[in-house]
Order: C-alpha cells, then structure tokens, then sequence
C-alpha cells in the first residue's frame, strides 16, 4: 500500500517532468498504436463491422495478426484505433459497466448505453485516452452504428470508417454502399474496404476481420479473408549443436528428494 | 498548454527532404557481388508507387544502390552517371569500382552543408577480381565491407547479415568447417530471406524486389542460370557481367 | 549550447520561463537566432490553391481528370478555373498546390516549347522531356530553398509508348499506372488501383472515363475543397483532348434517414 493519498483514475505526477525531458531531447517510449483501418456498415438485418489486424510501433510491425474487434456485450461490439492500451481498457471497461448495468436493470444492454458511457469517459479525459472507436450493435431499437473520437465527439451514420486508412475504406463505402444490402452484400463491401486499407495504408495490413450483428445472433468471423499469408523462406535457419558459445556448464537436479524420519509414533487422540 | 496557448512559438518553414522508406543490401563474395533493393516508394504512410528502381547498373563491373530522399538520389545516381561517362570519352574505359567509390565519396562531401540525404552502397568487382562492397553515409564517409543492409529495415536486416555472413555469435561446432566465403546461392537465399522477412515486420518495405548480380571476368554462372528469371544486362561479354533477378514481395 | 553569437549576453526571457525550468546556456528560442535571417523572405505558402489531379493508364493511353476550383484557403474563391495544361503535341499536365506557381511553370513550359520549335529540325519534346524538364526545375528551385508549391502529374504518349509520372515540390518524382495527387492519394488512389491495376491493356476509352468519374464524385463527397464541376484530359495516337467542364451526378437520399449523431431518435 501506497503511504501517500492518491486519487482516484490516472496519475499526472509525471507530466511536467516528462514534457521537461521531452524538450531537452528524451522523448516519451512509443506506445503500441493500432495504426489501422477500422470500418461498420448498416445492412439489411443489423451491422457488418470489420477491422485490419496489424499493429504497429512507429514504422515496426508489432503484432501481425492482433484483433481489433473487442467485445462489449452478446449483442454489441467495438472495433479500435488508436493507441492499443487505451482502445483495448477503454472497450474492456465499458464492457464490463454495461454488464452491472444489464444484471442491474435486468435488459438486454443498448448500444446508446455503451456509446454514451465511452463518450462520457472519454470527453471527461480531454483526448488523452487516445481511442477512436467504431461501435456497433443490434438492441429493442434495432441496428445502431456509431464513431467515436477520442475527444469524445460521436457520429451516427449508416456507414463509417476509422484510423488511419479510414480514407481508403470511405471511398470504397461511398462508391459502393446501398440502402437495405443484403447479409451477403454488406460483408463483401466491409471486406473490400478494410483491403483497401490494408494495400493502401501502410498502417494497416495482414487480415481482414469481420462481425454480423443481427438481431438473433453474433458472428465474430475472425480472419475472415487472408491475403497476406508468409512465404516460405529460401533456406533453414536452425543451427546446428553446439553453435552457441558458453562460459559455464552447471547441471542441476530439478527433482527434490525429501527422507521422513518419524521420531515417535503418538498416541492417539482421546475421542471418546 | 492546456491553456490553449503553444509552448514554443510555431515557426512554419520549408522542410526540403522527405524520408521514402524502402530499404537496399549488398554482400560480396570471393569472386561476385550482389547488391539488391525493393521496388516501394511511399512518403508517409501512403504507397506512392509499387515500382521505383533504388538499384542501378553503372557500368559493367559496378551496381549503385541508393536510399533515403528519392529526388536526392534520383540526382545523384544522374550525375555520378553522368561523371562515368565523362570518364568513358576521356579514357576509352569504365571507371574502376574503387575509383568510383572515391569519386562518390567527393561528391557527397561537395554537398557537406546541405547534403543529399542519401544512403550509398556501391557494389561490384575490383580490378583483381574480387567482389567488393563500399557503403557510404550521406556526406561521403566511406568504408569496403563484405556486407551492408541501408535504409528503414537497416536495423532490421544487418544484425541478420552479421550473423549470417560474418557468422557472429555462431560458434564453429567441433568438427565442423566453415566457408571463408559464401556460394551466389546460398548469398542469393540470404538476401531474398532477408527481404521477405523485413516485408513482415516493417510497413515502408515491400511490393517488389530487385537482386543485381555482379559476376568477375571469366567465372562460370554459378549456378545463375537455374535462377528463375534471371536476366543479362551486360553490354561487353568479354568483361565482368551483370545479372538483375526480380522477385515480388508482400503489398500490405 | 546556443552557438548564435547574436543571441549571447542577453537576459534570459522571463516570459515563458518564469521559474526558470530551462538551465541558462539552453534556453529555448533566444528572441534572435540571426540578424540576417529576415533579410531574404523566399519560403512562402500556396495561397490559391487546386486539389487533387488524378491519372490513370488505359488501352489507347492516358486520361487526367481535375476539377476547376481554385480555392483560397477555405474559400471557394474561384470556381471555372482550368487545371490540366496541353503542353506541345503529345502531352498534357494536371496541376494541384498554388495556382500561381503553376501559371508560372505554364509560360515556362511555353518558352520550352517555342525554342525547341524555332530548331526548325522537326523534332518535338515527348512526355518523359517535358517530365525531365519539370522535374529538374522542381528540384532547382527547392534546392534554392525557394520552392515552387505543387505537385504536378505529367501524361503523353508518344511513338506508341504511354507516359504517366508525378512531380511535387521537392522534386519527387514517380511513375505508376495509377497516381492521384492532394487527397485523391488518400481517397481516389485506392479506387483506381483496384479498377485499373493488372487492366492498363485492356481497359477501353468509356471504362476508363467511367472509373476517373466514380473516383471524382467520391472525391465532391469528402474532400471539402472540391467541387462537382470537373475537366478530362485524353492523350491518345489522335493527340491531346481536353473535354468542357462537366458536373459530377451526386446522390443525397441517404441523408433522409440520418437523425442526430448520438441517443436521439427523432
């Protein structure tokens, strides 16, 4: 236990200092962004969202295959971008609020429920939770489709795109989307417009995820299309025994043997 | 500041260099060299072309690789280009490789204050033969080494070639023998790996791959003719040969 | 250590660093770096500025398509304005960034071309000189620290081969089948690169407008400094074409069913 107070939520004890190291040329770690194309696109009987699978540290591919479609609840997911820490905390949070509130008022959670808590949480941080969201769901008011910025703004659109291939895919919304699209229809032009991001966007690459909300079911597709499979290297790269220098063996016996020795047998117990 | 005021004044001033990503690699061997670069442009996070040379054949005997700013080394490929031919009317012969990478160096430090931000690396055969490879900082220090990887996945790549071909931190298992120098397969393996693996792993490679062989006068093809695509650049049979092989890479 | 002479000696300025958080010899913008740095003002910014230009490579050659605004920052300041420029007999370029520079490049090009005509030898610049051309002045002049704003798309064809390559103000230069310049990079380039990669051969003159219309009207929608009137520029063996302005066809319906950007439902 810490024996000074601290508040609750975050700690910014360290932020004149750091912006004092930042000027005299100590700039902050990088943190994981999911650099990104995020996507959602109202259809005939609920929402298609689809996401991009790669994360990025700078211009270093972090993870190649990470998922960006968080749960939020049976009927109501989230994909982000942004900052990986805060997208994931932030959907992790909301998710687990929107569960209290379900047990709480005994209703299947709506998505304005969870839209509205995560813009209120993020406005109240002023934009430093860097989360840029897609949320979408299917409640008692049918389909709803939502962005959220990190400020805290929201949009309610029948199609929307995030992150930074976020252009790429509206384009291919724009020239291709249709009122009252079909099951079918809605997920090729999802998949189309994460592609877009993935071969036009060097933030955004590898596989493209995809989720059907309806009204009676979730379908998370994950790795729903993989165009960006590795190939096969040109040679072996296993070294052979003996290849790695050291300095010491030391062998250790990792089974422990213990002897017992009963010095006296007891008496037993007074029971009656 | 949170108070909506800037904590420096904001000064907008003319920024002449861009960074286009993309990375270059050259190894030699005992009798050959191979100097390879992939084929994307971008400038931030956008692709602007699939397929931008970064490797050119100067003469016969030497290959110029060059990354960084593309208009810089664009113009620098140009004018050494245009210095070898100089060299060509006023000598009735090709420039040597070492006399090329002295005169790039001069050119690069001719530019010492307002440099091209350009990344070097010229391979080929010396006059004695051998393959050899100089590599170059953007205002013209300069360096022979037996392999260089330059530019975004330089990080990436050049501890890869270390350990590969100068067998860093691989001890000689007993019994055991090592090549003082490697085949143009096993070289031409390495670098295509090498590429594959820094498509993976950063965003600004990609798209196409480009390997320039260099082969010394005389030698056989060692085994370039089973290469899938192999093509002849050279334009005198009788001197060293040039061979480009081009292979496509991941476009994500 | 702050190695501008001119700013040596002097106080320290109390007015961003009151408590004295920067040591003495660091501190952040001495008032005057160098006396003399006011004297030349080059380095300006675009003022009337043109958006995207997109191109793309099809059977018979290339088309160019810009729109005819010419904005001054977030005005619509000038609304019939032409952007694509046939320069000689077999070439046309596209222009985006400040009008004015271009104006320039324009009677440059016009020089250019009155000489090479004065040889009397029959001969004629091409695409890819016009191209070299651009390019080295581009460069030329950021390198003078004195650039001029744009970035330009340069298409011809000549003696059967088909020409399309970009420049910009750094001197940046490319060749693809496909390029859009401003935010056709971002919000047309993608649209093009599916409908005409692998297809250069193949595509016909109606499909290729067809494409380059689709890709304008996406551009009306979101780039806030466009405007639904546009021009096509054709290069084929016939020479160069530059059609009328023509309107973008625009769909609005969607909008109907939009209501509020949160909770609200009517």
């Amino acid at each position: 236990m810490n024996s000074v107070y601290s508040g609750p939520g975050f700690d910014f004890a360290n932020t004149a200092r750091n912006s004092f190291l930042e000027s005299r040329g100590l700039p902050l770690p990088k943190a994981t962004s999911t650099g990104t194309t995020i996507v959602g696109c109202l259809f005939k009987d609920g929402i298609v969202l689809g996401a991009d699978t790669r994360a990025t540290t700078g211009p270093i591919v972090a993870d190649k295959n990470c998922e960006k479609i968080h749960f939020i609840a049976d009927n109501i997911r989230c994909c982000g971008a942004g900052t990986a820490a805060d997208t994931e905390f932030s959907t992790a949070l909301i998710a687990s609020n929107i569960e209290m509130h379900a047990l709480s008022t005994g209703r299947k959670p709506r998505v304005v429920t969870a839209m509205t808590m995560l813009k209120q949480m993020l406005f109240r941080y002023q934009g430093n939770i860097g989360a840029a969201l897609v949320l979408g769901g299917v409640d008692a008011d049918g389909p709803h489709l939502f962005t959220i910025h990190p400020h805290g703004s929201t949009d309610k659109l029948p199609y929307v795109t995030m992150g930074s291939g976020s252009l790429a895919a509206m384009a291919v919304f724009e020239s291709g989307w249709k009122q009252n699209m079909t099951r079918e229809e809605a997920l090729d032009l999802v998949t189309a417009a994460v592609s877009a991001g993935i071969f036009n966007d060097l933030g955004s690459g590898s596989n493209v995820d995809a989720c059907v909300i309806t009204a009676s079911h979730t379908e998370m597709l994950r790795n729903f299309v993989k165009p960006n499979e590795r190939v096969q290297k040109e040679r072996s790269y296993k070294f052979a025994r003996g290849t790695t220098a050291w300095k010491k063996e030391d062998i250790r016996d990792l089974i422990i043997t213990e002897d017992i020795t009963v010095i006296r047998e007891g008496e037993a117990m007074d029971i009656s | 500041m949170p108070d909506g005021s800037y904590a420096h004044p904001q000064q907008r001033q003319f920024n002449p260099y861009t960074e286009n990503g993309g990375t270059i690699l050259a190894i030699a061997g005992a009798d050959f060299t191979v100097i390879a670069g992939d084929t994307r442009q971008s400038e931030g996070y956008s692709i602007q072309t699939r397929y931008a040379p970064k490797v050119f054949r100067l003469t016969d005997r030497a290959v110029l690789a060059v990354n960084g700013f593309a208009a810089d080394g664009n113009m620098f490929v140009k004018k050494v280009k245009q210095r070898l031919e100089w060299y060509r009317h006023a000598h009735a012969k090709d420039m040597p490789l070492r006399a090329i990478a002295r005169l790039i160096q001069t050119m690069l430090y001719a530019q010492r204050f307002f440099p091209y931000y350009v990344y070097n690396i010229l391979g080929g055969i010396e006059e004695d033969g051998s393959g050899a490879v100089y590599s170059f900082d953007p205002v013209g220090s300069y360096e022979r080494e037996a392999c260089r990887a330059a530019g975004a996945a330089q990080s990436l790549v050049q501890p890869f070639l270390d350990n590969q071909i100068y067998f860093k931190n691989q001890q000689l298992p007993p019994g055991q023998t090592r090549p003082l120098h490697l085949s143009l397969s096993d070289v031409l393996s390495i670098v295509i790996d090498s590429f594959t693996s820094a498509t993976e792993r950063h965003i600004e490679v990609g798209d196409g791959l480009e390997i320039y062989v260099v082969l010394a006068k005389g030698r056989g093809p060692q085994g370039l003719e089973a290469v899938r695509g192999a093509q002849e650049l050279t334009t005198n049979a009788e001197g060293d040969r040039v061979f480009i092989v081009r292979r496509e890479l991941k476009k994500d | 250590m702050d190695h501008f002479p001119t700013s040596w000696g002097r106080p320290r300025t109390e007015a961003y660093d009151a408590y004295n958080t920067f040591p003495l010899h660091q501190r952040p913008n001495p008032g005057h770096k160098d006396a003399f740095a006011e004297g030349v003002q080059r380095t300006q910014q675009p003022i009337v500025t043109g958006t995207s230009v997109l191109g793309i490579l099809y059977k018979d050659g290339i088309m160019l398509v810009a729109d005819t605004l010419a904005s001054y920052g977030s005005l619509a300041r000038f609304k019939s304005i032409q952007r694509l420029h046939p320069v000689g007999s077999s070439t046309v370029i596209g222009a985006s960034g400040d009008m004015s520079d271009f104006q320039y490049l324009q009677t440059l090009l016009e020089e250019l071309i009155i000489e090479e005509f004065a040889e009397a030898d029959k001969h004629e610049l091409g695409p890819a000189e016009i191209h070299e051309y651009l390019s080295r002045i581009m460069y030329g002049r950021r390198s003078k620290m004195n650039p001029l704003w744009n970035s330009l798309l340069v298409a011809g064809k000549k003696d059967g081969k088909r020409f399309l390559a970009y420049v910009d103000l750094l001197g940046t230069t490319y060749s693809a089948s496909t390029i859009a310049t401003g935010y056709g990079a971002y919000i047309a380039l993608p649209l093009l690169r599916t409908a005409v990669e692998g297809k250069e051969d193949t595509l016909t003159e109606e499909e290729a407008r067809k494409i380059l219309e689709d890709a304008m009207r996406v551009l009306f929608y979101r780039d806030a400094r466009s405007l639904d009137k546009y021009q096509i520029a054709i290069v084929n063996d016939e020479g160069v074409t530059i059609s009328e302005p023509k309107k973008i066809e625009t769909e609005w319906g969607f909008a109907e069913g939009i209501r509020g950007y949160g909770a609200q439902i009517q």
